[in-house]
């Protein structure tokens, strides 16, 4: 049996944390169109909070959460239709192991995700991702020969454009050579949830709001308000010198004073 | 008895869904006890033993085909449970060839696939696969969502009416379902059958006699405990 529905929203409901006591956050929803980050120190259970929405928790995992969609818990043999699956995970350890060109390879996914677009698709999912890395992504080049951040980038955008799945969780994206707050303002543009496991304060400033974990399990929420809005305004500046000083390095160039100088004047304006 | 039978390739990840398995199984008071089939080496009967406490037994098939020793021993692995006294008893497979499904009727069959062998590998496998009631997907954290899809999408192609799991069996994840179904598995019966035909070929077993235990074979033979021994003209 498929279930194939339209998600309007998903719940979470909180389980237990690593050493078995409740956790703080009750229950919250994710509606369309939010974006929330999930900070907290290494091993503080960020990723298994993932996983547990990637499989639908329904109590039956080491958490005991449950997720529900459209206030409904998932049954335990749900199948989703293969080419309308609702959730996309890219994490820090994904990778393409096919050796097929770009092209073909985004074909054969649009293919199972049912596209009648196949072209357009395509095309429209490799401009994304370049829209994301730095170097470009040539249609005919093999998958495992794309750098990191071009796999990356095309990992993002093939979920977000071929998969169009409604649900996208990202874990630790921020290292892998991807111009982050680009890619949070074109992911804004599609109505999607997107759940961003993350260290990075721009990302995290940058969400609706976040989900502070510790031990295993979820302590707070916490909405980005006004004031945070305009700290990561100041995050942006800092993070777009930065991305002018890495494209200075890049380019050989030496850093001296007057260049410091004059970088930090034009990019605080 | 229940009989679940899990077959997949080397370094799959079926010892791990076994593992986890079996911990589930034990917190509902049932005894379950281990048999691992395998072509020259397997230390995972004495790790579930020192493990778990339970009955734990290898099998080398050797010169033998490892599905054709599943066949003509499995009769007397499936007795030696029963007179362990247990309610459970789990076959770990080699399945080399991928040509062999090690299946039989009135059992669970498992199929343990990992998601890092390509989009490709439920186009390959044949009946391990199409004979299996559930297909465990491991590995699946580590490859791109778009090869996962493909992944699924070729194994209901390949076996429409299968039961997908998809686990990262480390963290048990996706463990649950799976116990499910072997709770719901009807009990083992004698005389056991294989599922489907193995391959072409010229040994009795080959050319389609499905009736497990060396009794009901010829040609090179073995048994549980005795090595490889020849009836015939």
């Amino acid at each position: 049996m498929y279930i194939n529905m339209d998600i309007i929203k998903i719940t979470l409901i909180g389980g237990q944390g690593k050493d078995g006591s409740k956790e703080n956050v009750d229950r919250f929803d994710l509606k369309m169109g939010d974006i929330v980050s999930i900070v907290g120190p290494t091993g503080c259970g960020k990723t298994t909070l993932i996983n547990d929405i990637e499989l639908f928790a329904n109590r039956n995992t080491p958490s005991e959460r449950q997720i529900l969609i459209n206030n409904e818990p998932v049954p335990e043999n749900f199948t989703f239709d293969p080419s309308k699956h609702p959730i996309a995970l890219i994490s820090q350890h994904t990778n393409f192991l096919s050796d097929l060109p770009v092209g073909e390879f985004l074909t054969i996914h649009a293919k199972v995700r049912g596209s009648t677009e196949i072209g357009n698709v395509v095309n429209e999912t490799i401009e994304f991702a370049n829209k994301l890395t730095g170097e470009a992504i040539i249609k005919e080049t093999a998958m495992t020969e794309l750098s990191g951040g071009q796999t990356r980038s095309l990992l993002i955008a093939d979920a977000v454009v071929i998969g169009n799945s409604p649900i996208i969780l990202l874990d630790e994206i921020e290292n892998a050579g991807i111009h982050k707050t680009k890619a949070l303002e074109l992911l804004k543009q599609y109505e999607k949830i997107f759940v961003f496991v993350t260290h990075d304060p721009s990302i995290a400033l940058l969400s609706d709001f976040r989900i502070i974990m510790k031990a295993g399990a979820m302590q707070k929420i916490i909405t980005t308000n006004a004031e945070e809005r305009l700290a990561s305004d100041e995050l942006r500046k800092m993070d777009d010198i930065l991305i002018h000083f890495r494209t200075l390095i890049r380019a050989g160039e030496v850093i001296s004073e007057s260049v410091l100088k004059e970088s930090f004047e034009t990019q605080t304006q | 008895m229940k009989l679940v039978i899990f077959a997949g390739p080397p370094t799959c990840g079926k010892t791990t869904v076994i593992r986890q398995v079996i911990k589930r199984i034990i917190v509902k008071n049932l005894k379950p006890s281990f048999v691992k089939i395998d072509v020259l080496y397997a230390d995972e009967d004495e790790a579930i033993n020192k493990e778990f406490g339970i009955p734990a037994k290898k099998i080398y098939s050797g010169e033998l085909c490892p599905d054709h020793c599943n066949v003509v021993v499995l009769d007397e692995v499936v007795e030696w449970a029963e007179q362990k006294g247990s309610d459970y008893l789990f076959v770990e497979t080699a399945g080399l060839c991928l040509r062999c499904s090690p299946y039989v009727e009135k059992s669970l069959g498992i199929v343990v696939l990992e998601a890092t062998s390509g989009m490709n590998l439920p186009r390959k496998i044949g009946p391990m696969l199409t004979l299996a009631d559930i297909s465990v997907i491991t590995k699946i954290d580590l490859i791109s969502q778009a090869e996962r899809e493909v992944f699924r999408y070729r194994v209901l192609e390949a076996a429409k009416s299968i039961t997908i799991v998809e686990s990262n069996a480390l963290y048990g994840i996706g463990i649950d379902p799976i116990v499910k179904k072997i709770l719901k598995t009807e009990d083992v019966e004698f005389p056991m059958f294989l599922r489907g035909n193995p391959p072409v070929g010229t040994c009795t077993i080959c050319v389609g006699k499905k009736e497990i235990g060396a009794k009901n074979h010829f040609g090179v033979l073995r048994t549980m405990e005795k090595e490889l021994f020849y009836i015939g003209e």
